[in-house]
């Protein structure tokens, strides 16, 4: 089983991620065993097939979404998926960045938020600032010691939801 | 100025720990070239023609004595000897070692400096004015403001892959010296009818292979939603800007698109769920950071000191460098000063660290130690008493920084060209040296008057070649080195961008080309009519025929009368 970074700690993962190939379409591809994370246009496709999946047979549900899909179309939903995940092809791709903030500050989402693609050990500090809580990564074991590499920041984000200034303002 | 905390201190040093590790992993074969690209260019590092290119950020433009003299010998120990100011305020090494960038880094960080995001797609080194605090026409002192942005675009985890880079400029009042129409976000500050402090907002200027000037999007935004609005802008850059072609990924190609109004509407939909939140700025810490700038305690002194007049009206050569090396400025007795970095036969914005030590002296010795870097590739000190001009004059010219003619013909503004960046089709650098042997003499330059002349080595415009009242860009024609010239460029309040007069010329009749269009000029100009109005009234035609050979075709009686 693959391991994955998730709340800090290397962990096992189960998950699967689905992605749909050329020749197949939301409405027709075949939903793997065990959890999931399925792609925004096969959640639109498939909502009842994949929530009586996890009701009767305890698969659990998630769902990915790309650096083009807009979160405020899965905003209402959010309770329905136990993982939410970003995917980033490229590691300049920062769209996800913004998703994510969307996602957790906006959108209220609490749950699991996952990043994977083209991230990494120096990535992933600024991934947590703006809400991730899990990493799909290279050598988990090498890469978390990147979600330390600041001990402080100036700006609001997902995970600190004062600015540095009004911290100090209460401090002082 | 401001004056670092222990937070702001700790996350530079963490900056440096984090950029060693990488650079060690990079070394170690362990982060590929390209994985460790993005990386290295948000902390300043180009691989250039000689190696590697260190770009060190001067917030502002804002420096203490303290912090030249280190950059001075940053530049002896791990460089030549010498560094380029640039037209962002920045200073570039351009001769450093991959291996011993994070040492120099390092160094920077025991001054407070850093080389944090002068390249890469992320939110740029904050420029404005190098009048600031000093000029008696603003508004307000833009600098707190450029330093509460800075502050909130250092390491903002949203904004560090946008499709490009974000330039982002304050001006102080309505002349506008910081050019906020040629940045891709302007804030000028401008009091409300009701006497409040605010911002005047303008996005989508740029140059490059676009050149594009800044529209505005609000005429009025209230200084606590400063950090909020620039949000706004951000996140709908960062979610739909282009990210298909480098070329189109600037805001601007965004702002085009769409139309200004329709990007004003979704900014305005963004901002409202932002507006009043926690990220509005409070007044205590508008006062917290408004206090590192409160001004220098100067002297009582009157509005005209009687030395400075006697030696003026005595040493010509003074007089001519006082002409235009010497600004106005609010407190009565005092000025502020141009410390050339245009001397003849050296590339423009090129200072050595002896350069930077005597500007340092200078500053310590005349003007409360602080030194300002300029847009036009100078330093600058803002704070002298006329009663020491001259004596300040005179170690000026021995340190070779009071090359006469600010803001005239030989205060040339060039990139760094193909003799350094890897980027530039042609060499900027011999062009300017040739360009300022034609132009030798400052009575020469007094005579033509106020006048942009702007040289870029390649399409991306690092030297503002369209912004130049001449404007010249190296291009490639089947491998050799040609020169296109546009005119009519000019900067601030009256912003344009110059327009192409023909096929491009060889390097060796770029100065006859230029000497023509001023001989066209002098034989058309009414008393006290500058370059700029002078193309403005009689048109281009008759300095595209003069720029290629032709005879003028206007009138010489027609010109005069």
């Amino acid at each position: 089983m693959a391991k994955i970074i998730k709340n800090r700690e290397i962990v096992a993962d189960d998950w699967k991620t689905l992605t749909l190939a050329a020749n197949e379409t939301a409405e027709t591809v075949r939903l793997p065993f065990g959890p999931v994370l399925v792609p925004l246009a096969v959640w639109r496709a498939r909502k009842s097939d994949l929530i009586h999946r996890e009701w009767e047979h305890g698969h659990a549900l998630g769902i990915w979404l790309g650096p083009r899909d807009d979160p405020a179309d899965i905003a209402a939903e959010l309770d329905d998926f136990s993982v939410v995940a970003v995917h980033f092809p490229l590691a300049s791709d920062g769209r996800g960045y913004s998703i994510a903030t969307l996602l957790r500050s906006r959108y209220g989402y609490r749950g699991e938020l996952r990043a994977f693609g083209a991230v990494g050990h120096d990535q992933i500090h600024y991934l947590q600032r703006v809400g991730f809580d899990s990493y799909v990564v290279d050598a988990p074991e090498r890469a978390v010691a990147g979600l330390d590499d600041f001990s402080e920041s100036y700006q609001a984000a997902a995970n600190q939801p004062l600015p540095l200034f009004r911290r100090r303002g209460a401090v002082a | 100025m401001y004056r670092y905390n222990e937070i702001d201190r700790r996350l530079v040093r963490e900056r440096v720990v984090q950029f060693r590790d990488q650079v060690r992993r990079h070394l170690a074969g362990e982060l590929s070239a390209d994985a460790f690209r993005p990386l290295r260019l948000q902390n300043g590092l180009y691989i250039e023609r000689h190696g590697p290119m260190l770009r060190i950020a001067v917030p502002y433009g804002q420096l203490s004595s303290k912090q030249l003299r280190t950059l001075a010998r940053i530049a002896r120990t791990y460089d030549r000897g010498v560094g380029h100011f640039s037209t962002r305020h920045n200073l570039q090494l351009n001769w450093v070692r991959l291996d011993q960038a994070p040492d120099i880094l390092a160094e920077l960080a025991k001054v407070d400096m850093h080389a944090i995001q002068t390249s890469g797609a992320c939110i740029r080194n904050v420029t404005t004015d190098p009048l600031a605090g000093v000029s008696p026409q603003e508004v307000a002192d833009p600098r707190p403001w450029a330093e509460i942005l800075r502050q909130w675009s250092t390491l903002h985890p949203e904004f560090a892959y946008l499709p490009r880079k974000f330039k982002v400029a304050f001006s102080g009042g309505p002349d506008d010296a910081a050019n906020l129409r040629i940045h891709d976000l302007g804030l000028q500050l401008v009091r409300s009818a009701a006497g409040e402090l605010g911002f005047r907002v303008l996005v989508g200027g740029g140059l490059g292979r676009t050149p594009i000037l800044a529209k505005a999007l609000r005429d009025f935004l209230p200084w606590r939603h400063l950090l909020t609005y620039t949000e706004a802008i951000l996140r709908i850059f960062n979610l739909h800007g282009r990210r298909d072609k480098l070329h189109k990924a600037r805001i601007k190609i965004l702002v085009e698109a769409l139309g200004v109004e329709e990007f004003a509407r979704q900014v305005e939909a963004e901002w409202a769920q932002l507006k009043d939140g926690p990220a509005t700025l409070t007044e205590a810490e508008a006062s917290r950071v408004a206090a590192h700038f409160e001004a220098p305690e100067y002297e009582t002194l009157p509005k005209l000191d009687a030395g400075f007049e006697f030696a003026r009206r005595h040493d010509r050569q003074f007089a001519a460098w006082v002409a235009h090396n010497v600004h106005e400025h609010r407190v009565p007795g005092y000025v502020a000063v141009t410390l050339s970095l245009k001397a003849p036969g050296r590339a423009p914005g090129d200072a050595t660290s002896e350069q930077m030590e005597a500007a340092a002296d200078l500053a310590e010795r005349f003007g409360f130690a602080e030194i300002r870097t300029t847009q036009t590739q100078n330093l600058l000190l803002p704070d002298v008493m006329k009663r020491d001009l001259f004596n300040l004059w005179q170690l000026a010219r021995n340190a070779g920084l009071a090359t006469p003619g600010a803001g005239l013909i030989n205060d040339i503004v060039a990139c760094p060209g193909g003799d350094y960046c890897s980027l530039a089709l042609a060499r900027s650098i011999p062009l300017a040296q040739a360009i300022q042997q034609r132009f030798a003499g400052i009575a020469v330059q007094q005579d033509i008057g106020a006048l942009r002349l702007n040289i870029s080595g390649c399409m991306n415009a690092c030297g503002h070649h369209h912004v130049g009242s001449i404007g010249v860009l190296g291009v490639d024609k089947h491998g050799a080195e040609f020169y296109q010239i546009t005119l009519g460029g000019a900067t601030g309040l009256e912003a344009a961008l110059g327009k192409v007069i023909g096929p491009a010329v060889a390097a060796a009749d770029v100065p006859g080309v230029i000497e023509r269009l001023v001989d066209n000029y002098r034989l058309c100009r009414r008393p006290r009519e500058r370059f700029i109005d002078t193309l403005q009234r009689v048109g281009p035609e008759s300095f595209q025929a003069a720029a290629y050979g032709n005879t003028p075709t206007i009138e010489r009686e027609a010109a005069n009368g």
